[in-house]
């Protein structure tokens, strides 16, 4: 079964929608060492924080985590999270990480994520298990 | 005269010490979202504009006196009630960037109108919003917040203003572009729309920082005023959404675009929403408008155009370094 991890800032969007889901997640940019993520295939869910140009839109801690091949290498593929309000950078930092990291974008939902989303990434996530 | 220093020592903002990092983060996003109405070249959409019929101007017209009305409150009422609540030098520094740029969208309304509509039609139009009982009664209603509630209950009303009733009349510019009409109307509408949306996340996060330093007492009597707020609220826009958009047969549609956006003002605020998913559902050409070119192929709801991922998109080269 794939992993889950995610960013959340202060605002705590990304991480309302977590608690939602259900499921175990681990939390980037919270202290604890990414390292563990190595261990196995795992989805990433990651709000976006762009300029107005849609540069720096993945958040430091995340890009770190990225930067380590063995934790890039379990990467299966990206949830985008932000607000549709940003225009053409709706969700942007999803859409950076699936190019960057050569990865399929998922997904994509505003702020903590609407019941329809949450279905449909748990939907989602379930096929991706028996795939 | 003698020098006396006041009893408490004014302090200067020092933006080498934050207290919260979110301050500078959102100030950076605000100051690089700056723009004025003059960089949208309007004249474009006169040919369209000629196209419309006098009760299709009529309709945007109000609409756009109607937003007026709300960025003036703003500007002259709204974010300085909350500058004199900020806990931080440069929460107060950020506020009064947000209280600048909402007289920059209540003047581009007028820039809207200089370039497409006579003067009698304008008119006629600010003499409507001054004479219409909802529009009056919305305002009315947030106003009654600022001058009286406690700085929870002004960051709840702000964030209700910004994220929720402005959406009644946004609705309308999105609807033209989803139809080829007014589409640089409908640009400068957008940088409008993507102001208040960092406005309603950064005032709904200091919301939540302010309601997780009080108890769980005051909590409940503070999600108890937000509630039945927005659904006072809610009951106005309902009427005014009716009065406004019954000819044109788009009521409905407006219903599910109120709907959706009261659920995002709610999390704006960190509450969970109030309108069920089925409600809150948009026409989808009025989400592609408000974010145009940002379809995406997407493997989990199985909708969306198959857009490969592919542009060139910036990125931040200097931190991946893979
Ligand atoms: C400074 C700033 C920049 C943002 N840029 C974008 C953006 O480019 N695209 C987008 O979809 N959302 C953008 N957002 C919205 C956030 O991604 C959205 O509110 C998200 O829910 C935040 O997640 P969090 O609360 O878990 O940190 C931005 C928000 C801020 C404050
Ligand atoms: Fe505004
Ligand atoms: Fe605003």
């Amino acid at each position: 079964m794939q992993g889950l991890a995610y960013f959340t800032s202060a605002s705590g969007n990304t991480g309302r929608f977590i608690d939602r889901l259900g499921l175990p997640a681990f939390r980037l940019g919270a202290g604890a060492d990414p390292s563990v993520l190595r261990a196995r295939p795992f989805v990433l869910v990651c709000p976006s924080y762009s300029d107005g140009e849609g540069r720096g839109a993945v958040p430091k801690p995340v890009i770190r985590a990225l930067n380590d091949p063995a934790i890039r290498a379990q990467l299966l593929g990206v949830i985008g999270a932000g607000n549709r309000n940003f225009g053409p950078l709706f969700g942007h930092a999803g859409r950076v990480i699936a190019e960057k990291c050569n990865v399929p974008l998922l997904y994509r939902f505003e702020l903590a994520g609407t019941e329809t989303d949450l279905a449909r990434v748990r939907g989602g996530l379930a096929q991706f298990r028996r795939a | 005269m003698k020098d006396m220093a006041p009893a408490t020592a004014l302090r200067a903002v020092n933006w080498n010490r934050l207290e919260d990092e979110k301050d500078l983060e959102v100030w950076n996003r605000l100051t690089s979202n700056f723009w004025l109405p003059e960089k949208v070249p309007l004249s474009n959409d006169v040919p369209s504009w000629a196209t419309l019929r006098a009760e299709e101007r009529e309709l945007t017209i109000r609409v756009f006196t109607g937003l007026t009305l709300l960025d003036t409150v703003q500007n002259t009422v709204g974010a300085p009630a909350l500058m004199a609540d900020a806990v931080t030098p440069h929460e107060e520094a950020v506020l009064s960037n947000i209280a600048f740029m909402e007289a920059v969208h209540a003047r581009s309304y007028s820039s809207i109108f200089s370039t497409l509509c006579s003067t009698e039609e304008v008119d006629a139009a600010f003499r409507w919003s001054e004479e219409n009982p909802h529009l009056q009664k919305k305002a009315a209603l947030v106003l009654d917040a600022y001058r009286a509630g406690d700085p929870l209950q002004k960051k709840a009303a702000s964030v209700f203003l910004e994220s929720f009733l402005f959406y009644s009349g946004f609705y309308l510019p999105m609807w033209w572009s989803s139809r080829a009409k007014l589409t640089n109307t409908a640009d400068l509408i957008r940088l409008i729309i993507r102001d208040e949306a960092v406005h309603g996340y950064y005032i709904g996060y200091k919301f939540q920082q302010g309601l997780a330093q009080v108890s769980a007492a005051e909590r409940a009597r503070i999600k108890d005023f937000a509630f039945s707020l927005i659904f006072d609220l809610y009951e106005v826009e309902t009427r005014y959404t009716a009065e406004l958009y019954d000819g044109p047969g788009l009521t409905g549609d407006v219903r599910h675009f109120l709907h959706y956006n009261a659920n995002k003002a709610l999390m704006n605020l960190g509450y969970e929403p109030l309108f069920p998913a089925e409600a809150a559902e948009v026409n989808p050409a009025i989400l592609s408008a408000l974010s145009p070119g940002s379809e995406n192929h997407d493997f989990f709801s199985g909708s969306g155009s198959s857009y490969v991922i592919g542009r060139a998109v910036a990125t931040e080269d200097e931190d991946w370094d893979f």
